[in-house]
């Protein structure tokens, strides 16, 4: 007898069929797939090096040569954008990652105790809310210098209100429970049913919410660095690409179309996956389509 | 009804005196010493000293901190270090930008997203459906400072039909004035009216399917009068929500997009000010964005209850 999963249990084989049909999963997944492997790659080969400045070929269209053109210092978009990929998805990732583990638990924990803890860490929350999110990264760059690694922390506190109110509205839902009644009733304290019987219901939950953020992400980095706050030369990023472009629309319109197009697709692709989760493993969003 | 507005607004206000706490504290362990950027690298340590002590800076941070929150509360905000100008006059000033920007932004997002919502929902599944909530998809995934970019490609640079950035300034006449905002606000409001547009189908959906909507249909009121009357009001709670947190997102978005076509508002204004490190300006425009977000969300909350009856007795 299973006493945490209180819907008819799917099996593996059935929701991945079911996944195989859903279009907007498997289109998400595939670009998703197609631009981690995009940025491995980066590791190992890029068709230019990108710390090279070849300045006899600047400001170059796309050519076989080079496919997305070059830069105002001769370097290739493509490897460039290769390249940047890394960063985006480093900073995206980890900045999900403390959003996760710092707001799951807050939320979980705001969830079981109830009244004043939760009320206090409810109205914590509406305080992050009140900051517009990219103001604050703004101050907090500012404030420990411009970099990928304070990029990371910038966006990441953001994801943790995110996280927890996720987590809480979740976990209230299922606190009710029989078997919740049940877990209590064997004896077991209030933190080991949240991570052996809340957690496991909340997971689907905080997947989509992950995939969320994550796209989120991406695209505050970028902002982020084209404001000059992110990743620093000669590392390139997306958001950086498009400040340098900037200035060079009208001879290079290239060098700020390729890596906007780069960021379109990885979002683009990340929302698809998380809406196609959400599709696959929760009926009431499935029976809404 | 009372009690439950005096509770909101209580909540909205310690929120407020919280935020503002908050950021006086990171402000005051922002790197450099504005009496020393004032003067520059080559003043000597007295000279610094003389300045530190009549720009206040000396006192204890309790007595600091609330005469700045007390300065806030009767709108004055102290003068700029770097444009020796009372920050209220250069915050009027970039107002007179930004707001009529913010403004036109969120009325285009809602003019193109909620048509779009009903739309879709009227027609769900179908191929109308799934191309605008394709297009919306999209719109998501483009970050605002890209588009625009993309924007002034083809507008000012190709057409040559609007000036590529800058702000003539309403004195050059309003038209002038308001053909420089007009990119900006759609660049602002084009991921904004996509998010609003998803919200507003998946809303009237959940509300097309309850029983008084069926009701309605079957005692013969044309599908129209239903989807407007009926269901467009009752989807209009997530919808206000969403309103009210894109409001946040704008203000902020002002930053980047006002960078972009060197637009001289609020978002740039604060955006240089951290550089600078002026930080009485930052202190005082993040305060202000921070308590419009606020008031937004108060109001929000409110409207709530004006548009659904049964909250009014409820609460």
């Amino acid at each position: 007898m299973t006493l945490h999963v209180d819907i008819p249990e799917e099996t593996l084989s059935g929701i991945l069929a079911k996944a195989f049909r859903n279009t907007a999963f498997v289109t998400g997944f595939i670009i998703t797939v197609l631009i981690l492997v995009i940025a491995v790659i980066s590791y190992l080969w890029t068709p230019y090096d990108v710390t090279r400045l070849v300045i006899a070929d600047k400001t170059q269209g796309p050519s076989l040569a080079h496919w997305f053109g070059t830069d105002h210092f001769g370097r290739d978009i493509l490897s460039m954008i290769m390249v940047g990929a890394r960063n985006s998805i480093a900073v995206a990732l980890v900045a999900v990652g403390i959003g996760m583990g710092v707001g799951v638990p807050l939320g979980a924990f705001a969830a079981a105790r109830g009244g004043l803890v939760d009320e206090a860490l409810m109205r914590v929350n509406d305080l992050v809310f009140a900051f517009p999110a990219l103001l604050s990264a703004i101050m907090i760059t500012a404030i420990f210098g411009p970099g990928a690694a304070n990029a990371i922390i910038a966006i990441g506190i953001f994801n943790i209100p995110v996280f927890a109110r996720v987590a809480r509205a979740g976990a209230l839902a299922i606190w009710p429970r029989e078997f919740i009644l049940a877990a209590r009733a064997s004896g077991k304290s209030s933190t080991q049913i949240s991570i052996e019987h809340v957690l496991p219901n909340i997971a689907t939950l905080l997947l989509v919410q992950g995939t969320i953020q994550f796209a989120l992400g991406i695209l505050a980095e970028a902002g982020l660095s084209y404001l000059g706050l992110g990743a620093q030369p000669p590392m390139p990023s997306w958001g950086r690409m498009l400040f340098d472009a900037q200035t060079r629309m009208v001879v290079a319109p290239w060098m700020a179309i390729f890596p906007g197009m780069a960021i379109v697709i990885t979002v683009l692709g990340l929302n698809l996956l998380g809406d196609g989760i959400a599709d696959i493993l929760d009926p009431k969003s499935r029976r809404q389509r | 009804m009372t009690a439950y507005l005096l509770k909101r607004l209580a909540i909205s206000l310690a929120t407020l005196v919280l935020a503002s706490i908050v950021v006086f504290a990171v402000l005051e362990i922002l790197p450099g010493d504005p009496a020393r950027l004032m003067l520059g690298m080559n003043a000597s340590a007295d000279q610094v000293e003389l300045l530190r002590n009549q720009m206040g800076l000396n006192a204890p941070l309790l007595l600091r901190y609330l005469n700045w929150a007390g300065g806030l509360v009767s709108l004055d905000f102290g003068r700029s270090y770097t444009y020796s100008v009372p920050v209220m006059d250069l915050v009027r000033e970039r107002l007179a930008v930004s707001l009529p920007l913010a403004l036109i932004a969120l009325a285009l997002s809602t003019i193109i997203a909620i048509p779009v919502g009903l739309f879709s929902a009227s027609r769900r599944g179908r191929a109308g459906d799934t191309i605008s909530m394709g297009a919306a998809q999209l719109g998501v995934a483009v970050p605002n400072f890209w588009f625009a970019l993309m924007l002034i490609y083809v507008f000012a640079v190709w057409l040559r039909l609007v000036p590529a950035g800058g702000f003539p300034g309403w004195s050059a006449g309003i038209w002038p004035a308001l053909k420089s905002l007009l990119l900006p606000a759609v660049a602002l409001a084009l991921p904004q009216a996509a998010i609003l547009a998803r919200v507003t189908r998946s809303a009237l959906i959940e509300v097309l399917n309850e029983d008084y909507i069926r009701t309605a249909r079957a005692k013969g009121l044309p599908y129209r009068t239903v989807l407007w009357r009926h269901a467009l009001r009752n989807a209009m709670i997530p919808v206000l929500t969403i309103l009210g947190l894109q409001f946040a997102f704008l203000l902020a978005g002002t930053i980047i997009i006002e960078n972009v076509f060197y637009l001289p508002g609020l978002g740039r204004l604060v955006f240089q000010a951290i550089t600078q490190r002026d930080v009485i300006v930052v202190e005082s425009v993040v305060m202000l964005l921070v308590a419009a977000v606020i008031a937004v969300n108060l109001v929000v909350d409110l409207s709530y209850a004006v548009v659904d009856p049964r909250l009014r007795s409820r609460q």
